[in-house]
């Protein structure tokens, strides 16, 4: 620490270099208005591979900067790169569907980006002031990119429903902050840890419910989770598909972070939590996309349920259960990418579909992207030899060795479970005749994905392939230990 | 090459196989004979390849032969591959039987070809993949990445309920598997490695190894399967394309006694000896109850498939006798299976693709028109049977004997299916073969052509050879089985020991 002066800028690099690029592309965008949309998601893409690559730059060792508040360490430095996988990849598959729908205006990608520089902010934040900054940051971002549609009542309705839901989780998880910072007199994490030795912390744990409830509203767990198919559903694709990734990503970072570095003296306590959040998002996750006819809203409840099988190996509470967390997340973003850069690309002549009995008989008009898709579901039903297995495999794992044998069990059956609705779809694929015209043809950022998401599932479980994101992962991990 | 060996080769032929289909281009009737013409070269060319690995292994070892170790997963989790005498004779087994199912779907499939063949290559990957793999998370990637081919393969290919059938194959055999993940881990955590080789040598607490016997014994006994949870059975097969009954009957059955054999005993052989009683009691039931429900079929595939249920009790009850003869015979029975299910759902096929229907009442007095076919039947059924001089007559004998050592009542009992799978199967063939023809769509039925020839006198050839020499299959694992009992006892006594001391 010492070393490092009070206001050491090099640490927060990018998260400087975004924060410049979004002020300088809404000065571009004030100037030239519409016309530059084109320019400035160009703009935000160059950004976010610039704080990319000083991400990845960065030493490999922690450091602390502004007073302790922020910290770059391994686990940092592996969120962050998946965080800002999640936001390029995102804004490159959305240009096309934004453009068609008309509403391709300049603020998308940057609020994309500033919505990014939060997330790079909540995953590095070392005490309760900064997560609650980059926390809101990211949020605010949100809200107005959900509503992004603004002539269309439902993605209105998307961003207004998030927002008041939003606002009331920030305010529970600041009233969490305040008890904490009451009961414990400091607001830094390291602090809070010290401050937790041993017995009888009734107000801290109060607070720490609190806290949960706030993050786990973010990260969609139940019963936090009454937003998520509403606002996938009413928002834009595109920013579906960004709310699918990036921020569950950069959420979970920080839920993992405050749970394991502020409270490692009280896992007993905390762990019930988790395992509740745990149990009741995989199952919810599990039998409410069963019901589903809307290819949002089903990726909306399968998303709750992956988050339930993260939360998984955070319940384990141990290096290998963030590491299978880390995994599982890096995976679950590849998959729900490939994914919905298939969904976006879901449209006929007469508009985009969202059924998914519009992808009735696509082995025959599509064969190529059923194949791919078909990988895709199946890898989320955690199938082997796909990917989704080997995230499944991390977390349950971890949990085994913590004993949480019952969590285990239950989160196996509830993949089972999962696993229905996820063949159906491969069943409507390519069992059943085709129902309409095929799509019109994918625009080339979605196909990269997709292929590229469909490829990396597949190759990832081949011989000596995930030796090098394993030990990523646990190098990662071990750093907040 | 490439640091791989053999049993690699075999993992990757069908997959090269495979994806060469996947980019063959050009008119739909070419693209569907280049299918069928790669699939078939590839399939025997892995035959060729497993015939390879054969010649180099030898029988008279226990250890795990041919074998590869490739980085994977971490230190402790590779990718490791070997074979020995329980796991070869399925290796042989699946490949041989493959090209047999490539030519049964020569006519029958017509639509979407290239799809059908390269699912069924990427089958043939993972059922080699169960029986070499020499790692348990190997083991149960493989075991259970068989079901995405062959759920698209009934889905996509099969009969008027295929869809129903489709999901219940997937979602049971799945919903078995997962408590058999979760025993996964908790080995991996207790033995601190997955290697198949070490945990043979781990000893685990006995309280564990009850936990972990059940959770095995929910998967393989779904994948056997043993009743009550067979009931996905007769479903997948009738509802599935010939090959594809071929496949579940011949090779995806026999993963759970293999599984039995190779995890089960060996590695919890307390819990298999607590726990044997029940196994006998199970199938005992599943000998008699599904012969009786055999009886009352009228579909022919459906028939077939209860008695595949009656003659995997036969494996489970030799299996758990724990003695030579129970294993051997069991082991047997399995591979002499895996021939005869395989060749009678190869006839059933013959007709089916002549008269597209697959109701006994439908046919009847076949005999007139079609002699070849009555004969290769015969021989089938009478293998089925369990006739003195087919192979399925040694499987049965000494599973029997093996039941005769371990509990008298038990073998009485299971000796009694015997007669009524002689009901059930000679009743089938009479009412299907003899008799006078009266339907006027028999008439004009065809006798066996060249390509059904040559699919199913290899097969005859087979099951009567060892029925006569058994010992061809025999000495294959007769070492291993050696090892196994050895290795058993001698837990068994220890734990007796400690029990005694304890007292």
């Amino acid at each position: 620490m010492a070393a490092v002066p009070m206001f050491a800028l090099a640490p927060a690099l990018p998260e400087i270099v975004l924060a410049a690029a979004a002020l300088l592309l809404v000065l571009i965008g004030a100037l030239r208005g519409e016309r530059a949309a084109g320019l400035i998601e160009a703009l935000t893409l160059v950004a976010i591979l610039a704080a990319g690559f000083f991400v990845v730059t960065q030493g490999g060792e922690r450091v602390e900067t502004f007073g302790g508040s922020f910290v770059v360490d391994g686990f940092a430095r592996f969120a962050k790169v998946l965080t800002l996988v999640g936001s390029a990849a995102a804004l490159l598959m959305s240009g096309d569907y934004l453009r068609r729908a008309g509403i391709n205006r300049f603020e998308y990608p940057i609020l994309i980006l500033l919505a990014t520089t939060g997330m790079m902010m909540m995953i590095s934040a070392n005490d309760l002031i900064a997560l609650y900054l980059g926390l809101e940051l990211q949020s605010l971002s949100l809200y107005v990119v959900a509503a992004i549609d603004r002539d269309n009542a439902r993605s209105s309705e998307a961003g207004l429903k998030y927002f008041v839901l939003g606002a009331l989780s920030s305010g529970m998880l600041l009233y969490g902050a305040s008890l904490i910072y009451g009961f414990t007199g400091t607001v830094s994490f390291t602090g809070i840890a010290q401050a937790l030795q041993g017995e009888g912390h009734t107000g801290a744990i109060f607070g720490l419910v609190f806290i949960a409830a706030g993050l786990a509203f973010k990260i969609s767990a139940v019963p936090f989770h009454m937003w998520t198919p509403d606002v996938y559903e009413g928002a834009p694709t595109p920013v579906a598909a960004f709310f699918a990734a990036a921020p569950k990503m950069a959420a979970m970072a920080l839920l993992v972070r405050v749970f394991i570095t502020a409270f490692p003296g009280i896992v007993d306590q905390w762990r019930q939590i988790i395992v509740f959040v745990a149990i009741a998002s995989m199952a919810l996750g599990a039998f409410a996309a069963i019901g589903q006819r809307n290819i949002k809203r089903l990726m909306a409840y399968s998303s709750i349920g992956h988050m339930g099988y993260a939360l998984v190996g955070l319940a384990a509470g141990t290096a290998e259960g963030v590491q299978s967390v880390l995994v599982y997340m890096a995976i679950y973003l590849v998959m729900t990418l490939g994914t919905f850069a298939f969904i976006l690309s879901m449209r006929r002549e007469e508009g985009p579909v969202e059924g998914i009995y519009d992808l009735a008989g696509l082995a025959r008009t599509q064969p190529y992207a059923a194949y791919g898709l078909t990988i895709l579901f199946f890898s989320l039903a955690g199938i082997p030899p796909l990917a989704g297995f080997l995230a499944k495999w991390y977390v349950f794992a971890a949990a085994v060795e913590a004993q949480l044998y019952s969590l285990a069990v239950i989160g196996v059956l509830a993949s089972v479970v999962g696993a229905y609705y996820y063949i159906r779809i491969v069943k409507i694929m390519h069992f059943d005749e085709p129902a309409g015209a095929a799509f019109t043809p994918m625009a080339a950022g979605q196909k990269v994905i997709f292929a590229l998401a469909s490829i990396i599932i597949v190759v990832l479980m081949l011989p000596g392939a995930p030796g090098p994101l394993n030990s990523a992962a646990l190098a990662a991990a071990r750093s907040l230990f | 090459m490439f640091g791989l060996g053999l049993l690699s080769g075999l993992l990757i032929l069908p997959l090269v196989g495979a994806a060469f289909i996947l980019m063959v281009r050009g008119s739909e009737e070419a693209v569907r004979s280049n299918a069928r013409s790669a699939a078939l070269v590839t399939t025997l060319a892995t035959l060729v390849l497993s015939l390879v690995a054969w010649g180099r292994f030898d029988t008279a070892s226990a250890a795990f032969q041919l074998t590869e170790d490739h980085a994977w997963l971490t230190e402790a989790i590779r990718f490791r591959l070997g074979v020995d005498g329980f796991s070869m004779p399925f290796v042989l087994l699946t490949t041989f039987l493959m090209p047999f199912c490539i030519l049964a779907s020569w006519t029958s499939i017509e639509k979407r070809v290239k799809e059908y063949m390269v699912a069924f290559l990427v089958l043939e990957t993972t059922m080699i993949g169960v029986f070499v793999a020499q790692d348990l998370v190997l083991f149960y990637l493989f075991f259970e990445a068989g079901l995405i081919p062959m759920f698209l393969i009934i889905g996509i290919w099969g009969g008027k309920r295929r869809i129903y059938a489709s999901f219940k194959f997937f979602l049971y055999t799945l919903l078995g598997s997962v408590l058999m993940l979760i025993a996964i881990m908790a080995m991996y955590w207790d033995a601190g490695t997955t290697d198949i080789a070490a945990l043979l040598k781990h000893p685990f607490a006995p309280a564990m190894q009850t936990w972990l016997w059940l959770a095995f014994f929910a998967s393989f006994a779904v994948k056997m399967p043993m009743w009550p949870v067979h009931t996905w059975l007769p479903d997948a097969h009738v509802e599935a394309p010939t090959a594809g009954s071929v496949i579940l009957a011949g090779i995806l059955l026999k993963m759970g006694g293999y599984g039995f054999i190779r995890f089960s005993i060996p590695m919890f052989p307390e819990a298999s000896a607590d726990f044997a009683p029940l196994v006998f009691a199970l199938s005992v039931i599943a000998i008699i109850y599904t012969s009786l429900v055999a009886l009352m079929q009228e579909d022919i595939k459906k028939l077939i498939a209860y008695s595949s249920v009656a003659h995997m009790g036969f494996v489970t009850m030799g299996i758990f006798t724990m003695t030579t003869q129970g294993i051997q015979g069991a082991m047997f029975q399995m591979v002499s299976h895996g021939l005869v299910s395989g060749a009678l759902f190869l006839c059933v096929g013959v007709i089916y693709d002549r008269m597209h229907t697959r109701e006994i009442a439908a046919y009847g007095g076949l005999v007139q028109r079609m002699p070849r076919y009555a004969v290769v039947f015969m021989v089938f059924t009478m293998a089925n049977v369990g006739l003195p001089g087919t192979s399925g007559f040694i499987g049965e004998f000494l599973s029997l004997a093996g039941a005769f050592k371990a509990n008298p009542w038990v073998a009485v009992l299971a000796t009694s299916g015997v007669i009524l799978s002689a009901a059930y199967a000679l009743w089938l063939y009479r009412r299907v073969v003899f008799g006078v023809i009266e339907k006027d769509n028999l008439k004009t039925i065809t006798d066996l052509n060249t390509r059904e020839m040559v699919v199913l006198v290899p097969l005859l050839v087979l099951v009567i050879w060892y029925g006569l020499q058994p010992g061809a299959i025999l000495d294959v694992f007769a070492a291993p089985t050696a090892e196994l009992l050895k290795s058993t006892e001698a837990a068994l006594a220890t734990a007796k020991f400690v029990a005694l001391t304890l007292h």
